[in-house]
């Protein structure tokens, strides 16, 4: 593992620990966001729990629980990828890093593939041939969970841009640094903690 | 290279994915819902811990990881104070029987 030193810090381990400080400050304001958005839907949950139940069962439970193994199969190669380039191991950090990035497309065509189903059942809001909401509860329940999934799908496909620019970079003598790895490692491995608390309350509210 | 952590990290993800699943099918009400939120901050913790690698930050870095989900939870407490234990207030009419019979 190499790791170069730069001004001002004196020694690796403070140069270290202040590139880990700034990331993990940006990913606890990236919780606060997503934090916001749940403790909306939750709330929703305590003034219309039967709405909510009833629309949380509408959606495609099938396709929530793959993206979420997904999701979380993505993480474990993110993570080896980190492990491999700390060892100076770039073929293998390249391969864990693009699987990783696919498996973030994966995740966001099931979502897509969601959404235009969701379309054609009238639960999109605003949009689709008709629109089948059976109580106004029932309408915020999805104007929720589009604000939810929708600013989480954007968290995703920048992930996938990062991941996929990662591997890309470890093919030639330009590859990235340990410290840039595990950085955009950490930001996904984010983006998998916010779908763990969003699916259990988008999903299996029922 | 240690990667048996991870994978081992990997699979008790996955079965847990499976408990909160099978969970919401139980009939025991709302009780689902505790079970989910508590499976959900295992799951967070175990990403955190491992894959996250804090087992091997600093103290420093910890402190500010787990600062959001401390406010967070201050956050999601007072929420849960406010609209629980709201009671109608003596001084909105909301009851148009009432306001046209004081008129």
């Amino acid at each position: 593992m190499t790791i170069v030193r730069h001004e001002p810090f004196p020694d690796i381990a403070r140069q270290r620990e202040a590139d880990r400080l700034g990331m993990a400050v940006f990913l606890a304001s990236e919780a606060m966001l997503f934090g916001a958005v749940v403790m909306g839907l939750l709330a929703l949950r305590s003034f219309e729990p039967a709405s909510f139940a009833a629309t949380s069962q509408r959606l495609n439970l099938v396709a929530g629980s793959v993206n979420t193994a997904v999701l979380l199969t993505s993480s474990l190669l993110v993570a080896i990828g980190a492990e491999a380039r700390a060892c100076d191991r770039q073929r293998l950090a390249r391969w864990a890093l693009g699987c990783a990035a696919l498996l973030g497309l994966v995740f966001l065509a099931i979502k897509g593939s969601e959404y235009v189903q969701e379309y054609g059942e009238g639960l999109m809001p605003g949009a689709g041939p008709k629109q089948d909401f059976a109580t106004p509860g029932a309408r915020m329940f999805m104007d929720g969970y589009f604000v939810a999934t929708a600013l989480h799908a954007l968290h995703v496909t920048i992930g996938v841009a990062m991941l996929a620019g990662c591997a890309w970079r470890l093919r030639g003598d330009d590859a990235p640094s340990t410290v840039a790895v595990e950085n955009i490692g950490l930001y996904w491995h984010l983006v998998d903690i916010v779908w763990v608390f969003l699916f259990p309350v988008l999903y299996l509210s029922r | 290279m240690r990667i048996g952590r991870l994978v081992l990290t990997w699979i008790a993800l996955l079965v847990l994915l499976a408990l909160t699943i099978a969970s919401s099918f139980l009939p025991i009400g709302d009780w689902s819902q505790l079970i989910n939120f508590v499976i959900a901050a295992a799951k967070a913790a175990l990403i955190l811990w491992i894959f996250m690698k804090m087992r091997e930050e600093t103290a420093l870095v910890r402190l500010a990881a787990i600062t959001s989900a401390v406010l967070l939870l201050v956050l999601g407490g007072m929420l849960a104070a406010d609209y629980e234990l709201r009671s109608p207030s003596p001084y909105v009419l909301t009851d148009a029987s009432s306001v046209a019979s004081r008129i």
